[in-house]
């Protein structure tokens, strides 16, 4: 009998270890597209990149002593966000210098531990991530952040848009905006956790970032903007996953270029704020005057 | 004879004393006493660089003071937000118009802190939303983003969120830069409401013409208060010539007010 091309497409999804990475690659799309919004918002996509590099030395530490890896990535996460804060606070120099700094401090400890440490540890995997490859434990983990970033954000999410937009206003109304400032950086921890699972710690900051940009192109609320996000990291790990195992190639690689081909397909043909319709209403205009 | 009974703290809308504040090392404000009773207006005169700003960073407990006290209806400044007693309408320079938010979510925000936690608006708060973009005539433009507004728009949104946040002190930041006669009007119009239910508003001006149309009190500032009280005694030429010096003395924006 004849194979028709979509019987072939769709072949790899009978192998349960590929249903099993796209589940994972789902899950961790989810809740990285659900922040990137905050994170495009908030203007944090260096402190996306910063805090991803930073966990490092916390997993190759969990990893040495048999614990969870999520413990050791979130303690160094919201550790180095703190130190950030506090260098900011009491040296002259300007926040993204401090984030550089920091961020490449910490990596470069993490660096130097997985080659003392002699730990079973995969730098390969940390760094570009191992979805095809995933075990039971950090699946496990991996499902367990995303319920608590996602409840976090379904209870305090409105506080968290708020405090993106007026912070002023937040404060004004009695909000404890320190407490929310360091809740979101929290949440960024988790949520990179999560996404260097998937894509490992070099592409994750692209998880924490893109969807959110590709929404925020499409259109003019937030809810929308949320819902386009996550339909956009799926569709990408989907697909990403997919042609990974068609043209055999890095599945984190796979998966950011597909966020990011969408991502300028809508940069050049959102309905309102793409390329092409400025161009069409600077015409407009052009044609209009006398 | 028996001397006046001292007033009591509650009955003082705002009650700031000895109050320095300072940006850095250097200090921004020196000594600064205002007191505010409950239905009044009171404009904020200064140049730019007086401290205008400072003080109300200070009331809306951003800033520290180095020395002095802030009472709102005699609470200190976070207990008092967090009883919503106090809103703040900001100037607008800050605000990132591009964000993706209706006039009816941004004036919605003024109900948080009324709120249940998970901030999930009841039928009284979308009633009350409604009623404050009805009162700023935005209500047939709440479902646009708020970038769409123009400048004149935007002020009467913010002012709708402080309305139904239905605070007892108003803090308003320059709200007649860059918008159109009937949005001043308007403005003017609904403090004057306000004043007239008992609430406080304390307004940061530079449109010295408009105060003595609605403002009952004036505080004029220069790094401390210069003078304040009523309008008619405190907003003569020779108390503004010593707040602006001689620069507003040679090209009088001040009707006189006799």
């Amino acid at each position: 009998m004849p194979i028709s091309p979509l019987q072939l497409l769709l072949e790899p999804l009978q192998e349960t270890f590929l249903q099993r990475a796209i589940a994972v690659g789902v899950i961790v799309a989810v809740v990285c597209a659900v922040l990137s919004c905050f994170m495009t918002l908030k203007g944090w996509a260096l402190m996306g990149d910063a805090v991803s590099h930073a966990v490092l030395p916390g997993v190759v530490l969990a990893y040495a002593f048999h614990l969870p890896f999520a413990l050791g990535a979130f303690v160094f996460g919201v550790g180095s966000v703190g130190l950030i804060g506090w260098i900011r606070q009491h040296t002259r120099l300007k926040e993204d210098a401090v984030i550089g700094l920091v961020f490449s401090g910490f990596f470069a400890l993490g660096l130097v531990l997985i080659s003392k440490l002699r730990s079973n540890v995969d730098l390969g995997h940390i760094l570009f991530g191992n979805l095809l490859g995933i075990s039971d434990a950090d699946l496990g983990q991996t499902l367990a952040i995303a319920l608590v970033v996602l409840g976090v954000l379904l209870v305090r999410g409105r506080d968290l848009l708020l405090f993106c937009f007026d912070p002023s206003h937040a404060r004004s109304i009695g909000l404890r905006t320190g407490a929310l400032h360091y809740l979101l950086l929290s949440l960024l921890s988790l949520a990179a956790v999560a996404g260097l699972q998937a894509v490992g710690i070099i592409l994750v900051v692209a998880m924490l970032i893109t969807p959110g940009a590709t929404g925020y192109l499409l259109t003019d609320r937030f809810g929308r903007m949320v819902g386009l996000a996550v339909l956009s990291a799926v569709i990408a790990t989907v697909l990403g996953v997919l042609l990974s195992y068609w043209i055999d190639a890095s599945t984190a690689g796979c998966i950011v270029l597909m966020l990011t081909l969408q991502f300028a397909l809508v940069m050049v043909l959102a309905p309102r704020h793409g390329l092409l319709a400025q161009r069409r209403r600077r015409q407009r205009r052009t044609s209009q005057l006398p | 004879m028996v001397p006046p009974p001292a007033a009591e703290p509650a009955q003082r809308r705002l009650e700031v004393s000895g109050l320095s504040v300072s940006y850095g090392a250097e200090p921004v404000l020196v000594d600064v006493d205002v007191e505010l009773l409950p239905g009044s207006i009171c404009a904020l005169v200064g140049m730019n660089g007086a401290g205008k700003s400072t003080l109300f960073q200070a009331l809306m407990g951003f800033l520290q003071p180095l020395q002095g006290r802030i009472r709102i209806d005699g609470l200190q400044v976070a207990q008092a937000q967090r009883q919503q007693r106090l809103a703040y309408v900001p100037q607008g320079d800050q605000v990132d118009w591009q964000f993706p938010v209706r006039i009816w979510d941004v004036v919605m925000m003024g109900r948080y802190g009324s709120m249940n936690l998970l901030r999930w608006p009841s039928r009284s708060d979308r009633q009350r939303v409604r009623e404050a973009l009805q009162r700023v005539d935005l209500l047939p433009l709440a479902n646009r983003q708020i970038g769409s507004l123009s400048g004149g728009q935007r002020k009467r949104a913010f002012l709708a969120r402080a309305l139904c946040q239905e605070a007892k002190l108003l803090l308003l930041d320059e709200p007649f830069t860059g918008v159109d006669r009937p949005t001043e009007n308007l403005i003017i119009q609904v403090l004057l409401e306000l004043r007239q239910r008992g609430a406080t508003v304390l307004i940061a001006t530079h449109d010295l013409e408009a105060i003595p149309r609605f403002c009952d009190q004036v505080v004029l500032l220069h790094r401390t208060v210069v003078a304040s009280g009523p309008t008619e005694e405190v907003f003569t030429q020779s108390n503004l010539r010593l707040t602006f010096g001689t620069l507003a003395a040679a090209d009088p924006p001040v009707r006189s007010v006799s």
